[in-house]
């Protein structure tokens, strides 16, 4: 299963939320989908997606947060898990795609791929919800039931440890969280 | 416990009149009071973290939500936080509003947090953090107010280090 295949089945899922998304592969690969102002990018400061998307949660109860994580980046933060779990916002979907690897940095495994469990993590944090898929049609099904849902979720997708060429997108880093900002301030005012 | 309940209500009510309605905090001794009036009040957020780092991630996310914050915690907890305000606060222009409680300086009797307090102020600089003590009942108020707006204009980290002399009682 591809990340960018994943990704691309949840795409127009993803319009009326306010997604954040790790540095790297992720990153760049939603942004070639194309890029909407209601996605976040957080480009280094490896774990703390999960930490934003959270206090974006706790602050916004009326809109959906979606966040992308991967297994490094978690790994770096796994407290962030008891701390979601903690206030377990209804409106917060965590999905890691766990490629095993850190492959931004050269794919030097990760401890998932000796046997750490993230879903089991989760579970045992705290998380209300938490799931492992490995198909594209289980990871759209998965993420479709999580937005429409209620209930903190975290999904584990499995995902091969692949991505683009390239990480650098023509959108700059202020450019993007300036635009997020300022979307977030429209959506207010309505 | 001599942490002064008095000078903990200041703070508090100024961080209220400041709009800051989300705190995230992880405990500390100079910290429990401020911590139980923001866990008991209704208009409050308190988010509970298992390592500070995780603040600056909460305080974006309130930031991009229109609503402002604040961390609380040890000057361990700040060093425990760096990469995050260099890589995200830093990077990204967020404000952040950090009351630290300046552990391991003068009169401190644990052992353990002397090294703490001697790098504290060193580290601060080194980021090129702008920060000051709160150390007086008078001045406690206007500094703290100060220390908001400017990080609200600046959109940049700022550090409020709170003192023995204003936590503590002996």
């Amino acid at each position: 299963m591809l990340r960018l295949d994943c990704l691309r089945t949840v795409y127009s899922e993803l319009e009326n939320h306010l997604v954040v998304t790790i540095m790297g592969a992720v990153a760049a690969e939603l942004h070639s989908l194309g890029h909407r102002p209601n996605f976040f990018y957080l480009q280094h400061a490896m774990g703390l997606a999960s930490s934003t998307g959270l206090g974006l949660a706790l602050c916004l109860p009326e809109q959906k947060v979606i966040v992308f994580d991967g297994d490094g980046s978690l790994l770096m933060n796994l407290g962030s898990l008891s701390t979601m779990a903690r206030y377990r916002p209804k409106n917060l979907v965590h999905v890691v795609f766990d490629n095993e690897s850190l492959l931004s940095v050269g794919g030097f495994p990760t401890a998932t791929s000796t046997g750490t469990d993230l879903e089991g993590i989760a579970r045992a944090s705290g998380i209300p919800r938490a799931l492992t898929v490995r198909t594209c049609e289980a990871f759209k099904a998965a993420v479709k039931d999580a937005i429409h849902g209620h209930e903190l979720t975290t999904i584990i997708a499995k995902v091969e440890a692949s991505g683009p060429s390239g990480y650098i997108t023509d959108l700059s880093l202020l450019e993007n969280r300036f635009q997020f900002r300022r979307h977030i301030q429209s959506l207010r005012k309505h | 416990m001599p942490v002064s309940l008095a000078n903990s209500r200041l703070i508090y009510e100024t961080l209220k009149e400041c709009d800051i309605r989300l705190v995230s905090a992880l405990p500390e001794t100079w910290l429990v009071h401020l911590i139980r009036m923001t866990d008991e009040d209704p208009e409050m957020t308190l988010v509970r973290l298992a390592k500070e780092e995780e603040a600056v991630g909460v305080s974006a996310g309130a930031h991009f939500a229109g609503v402002k914050s604040a961390m609380l915690m040890q000057n361990h907890g700040f060093l425990a936080s760096i990469n995050g305000i260099v890589s995200f606060a830093h990077l990204y222009k967020i404000p952040l509003l950090m009351l630290i409680s300046y552990r391991g300086s003068f009169g401190e009797r644990d052992p353990w947090q002397t090294q703490g307090g001697n790098v504290t102020e060193p580290v601060l600089r080194a980021l090129g953090i702008p920060y000051f003590f709160l150390d007086g009942v008078d001045t406690a108020k206007k500094r703290i107010r100060q220390a908001q707006t400017l990080a609200e204009s600046s959109l940049q980290p700022v550090a409020v280090l709170l003192t023995r002399d204003l936590m503590w009682e002996e």
